[in-house]
């Protein structure tokens, strides 16, 4: 081998001599498939034929990178790998648990079918724009901020897919996409402004930036070190992420705007990854600060679904509408936040997964109906039902999905809320869960009445009435399938999200994989 | 800014440049430099030859379009990183091999390809803003 070791140097002091074998490298896969693929994606963005098969190519192999990612990581415990081969905390960790590589998992599923979909919205000028290579970076750091074990290196991930995002979001250049990405832009640099002094307190009082070794060090210094400002900190930054209620002003500002592709996207995957770094940052890093600020995050997270979800009954615009159940969904994953049990977590993981899932259909189900009503307004779009049948099947599955209704998989995950929330002596909290609950079904259903039940009040036919979308079809069933499953058979997905709050509970397996000499300093 | 003068000097300013930026690259493995200023300095050249001869001959000398060749300094970094799949150490580590030059020893290792990607990304992404502002003042 061509590495240069001197006998003087005793190398096993600085980096990592065991042999990394190519079965590791799941941990970094679903980072550098995608981040290779766009690079080439972006070198031909002029050839706008092949640019969608391969992109398609790229993320099903991220997909299976994830999944094979997720089996190890069940059979065997956290993986680790540090980049260079220098030993943590010295080098940067990927530290893959369950928590992150589900999550990743999930969505590279959601940006799978998204990309899917976008075959038929994206056309060749915004494949001349760069959509696909603006698609594939922002799934590499997506899938970084899921994965990474360093919490700089999630700020750099962080900024990786908001830098693609902002590309995305603005995407064909319109007055009203310009308008919605400047907002969009300022309100997360601020929001990174926040995370970013948050990880340099961070540094300066722990002198290190692997979470594993501030997870471990945390004890120690909890006495001399301001950690309530710096979880504080966190939750504002995060929070502002994830759109959480005195901060989600952004998000109905700007998510209507861009194609319906790139808004079921982010719908679908952006908040998640901020919900995600809460949990992480304050559930596995700094837990008795959380239990100090679990009074504040409950009213955020009950303020966050009640007010989300009545600015959707408010709304006349589809988008503007699934805009404000995303942030309403927000809120109910916060809720898990607040309790801090073990149930109260799971639940949070697992409406996590269901959210991602069915945030992203809604997005796409309202594509589709746009595809054959002509329009986004709850005003004009009507008469669905009797034009497409097929449509309202999938409505009301999705719309019976996101309000926490069976069949589908919302229900599942507001019941270990309600019930954890009982558990820890909340339960006003459960009372806002269900409210919510209600609410949505509410806004929801106007979507359906108006939209889909209301008679057409002109005769004259729909523009696309005759053809059927077949393929908007095929990217709903992609995505109802796993929803139904999860709603139907719900044991293994709660058994995985139990065990993914488990690991950042307690997060000796976490911390023992990567410093496998001792869990303590 | 189309001086007589500046329009006469600059396709040689331009042309130094971009050597010193190579060898400000190769330079930076040892001593200050490396891929990220080389190619500032590189972007810069560029950008005074567009101010001076105007936006479309920089972009005929580049034959490429900044973004791709930023996105190609992506791939290579990228690339770089994935070697180390195949000598059982992590991503991103850094593997050397002496190959010989016409009898001469040259130290050749995975850092530099990555600096080499660094390089062509920064030189890409500014060149790529530059142009656009550049090309937005003439018009």
């Amino acid at each position: 081998m061509a590495v240069g070791a001197t006998e003087a140097i005793d190398l096993s002091r600085a980096m990592v001599l065991a042999p990394t074998g190519a079965a590791d490298w799941l941990v970094v896969a679903p980072v550098v498939i995608p981040l290779l693929v766009g690079a080439v994606l972006l070198m031909f963005r002029h050839e706008t034929k092949p640019q969608a098969g391969v992109a398609l190519a790229g993320l099903a192999a991220t997909l299976v990178g994830n999944m094979l990612l997720l089996a190890r990581i069940l059979d065997e415990g956290p993986v680790v790998m540090t980049m260079g081969r220098w030993l943590p905390p010295f080098g940067i960790s990927f530290t893959a648990d369950i928590l992150g590589a589900s999550l990743s998992l999930v969505a590279t599923l959601v940006a799978l079918v998204c990309a899917f979909y976008s075959t038929t919205d994206i056309g060749t000028i915004g494949r001349r724009y760069g959509f696909y290579p603006f698609l594939m970076l922002m799934m590499a750091g997506v899938s970084g901020s899921f994965l990474t074990g360093d919490i700089f290196n999630l700020y750099v991930w962080f900024e990786v897919f908001l830098i693609s995002s902002f590309g995305l979001l603005v995407l064909g250049s319109e007055h009203r996409q310009l308008d919605g990405t400047t907002k969009y832009a300022i309100l997360n640099l601020i929001g990174t402004t926040f995370f970013l002094t948050a990880t340099a307190l961070l540094y300066g009082v722990f002198g290190t930036l692997n979470m594993a070794d501030i997870a471990r060090k945390a004890d120690s210094v909890r006495e001399a070190a301001p950690l309530t400002t710096l979880a504080m900190f966190f939750l504002l930054a995060f929070g502002m992420k994830a759109a959480a209620f005195p901060v989600n002003f952004w998000l109905p500002a700007s998510y209507h705007t861009p194609r319906i592709v790139t808004a079921a996207l982010f719908g679908g995957v952006l908040t998640k990854v901020g919900v995600y770094a809460l949990l992480r940052t304050l559930v596995m890093l700094f837990p008795p600060e959380r239990a100090i600020l679990s009074g504040v995050i409950a009213w955020v997270a009950a303020g966050t679904m009640v007010i989300g979800i009545m600015g959707a009954l408010s709304q006349t615009d589809l988008r503007r509408v699934l805009g404000f159940v995303v942030i309403s969904s927000v809120g109910i994953m916060l809720a898990g936040l607040a309790l801090g049990s073990a149930e109260g977590l799971a639940g949070s993981i697992f409406y996590a997964f269901h959210s991602m899932i069915v945030m992203a259909a809604l997005y796409l189900l309202a594509g589709v109906m746009n595809g054959i009503g002509g329009s986004y307004s709850l005003r004009t779009l009507s008469g669905l039902y009797s034009a497409h049948p097929m449509i309202a099947a999938f409505a009301l599955l999705l719309m019976l999905s996101a309000a926490g209704l069976p069949p589908a998989s919302g229900l599942w995950p507001k019941v270990m809320l309600v019930r954890a929330s009982l558990d820890v002596g909340q339960p006003w909290l459960a009372l806002a869960v269900l409210a919510t609950g209600f609410l949505t079904t509410l806004a929801l259903g106007r979507v359906f009445i108006l939209a889909i039940w209301r008679e057409r009040a002109d005769a004259a036919p729909m523009a696309a009435a005759s053809t059927t979308p077949l393929l908007g079809y095929l990217a709903l069933a992609a995505l109802a399938l796993p929803m139904l499953f999860m709603g139907v058979y719900p044991q293994p997905v709660i058994e995985l999200a139990e065990r993914a709050a488990a690991g950042i509970l307690d997060a000796s397996a976490y911390i023992d994989t990567v410093f496998p000499e001792g869990a303590r300093p | 800014m189309r001086t007589l003068i500046f329009r006469t000097t600059a396709p040689y300013l331009t042309a130094l440049m971009v050597l010193f930026s190579i060898f400000v690259l190769l330079r930076g493995h040892n001593e200050p430099g490396g891929g990220f200023i080389g190619g500032l300095i590189a972007a810069s050249a560029f950008a005074i030859y567009g101010i001076a001869c105007g936006v479309s001959p920089v972009r005929r000398a580049l034959y490429f379009h900044p973004m791709a060749i930023s996105a190609f300094g992506l791939l290579v970094s990228a690339t770089s990183g994935v070697v180390s799949l195949f000598f059982d150490v992590p991503f991103l580590t850094g593997l050397w091999t002496t190959i010989d030059l016409l009898g001469l020893p040259v130290d050749f290792s995975t850092v530099i390809l990555f600096d080499i990607g660094v390089y062509f990304v920064v030189l890409g992404s500014i060149t790529s803003i530059a142009l656009a502002l550049e090309e937005r003042e003439h018009a």
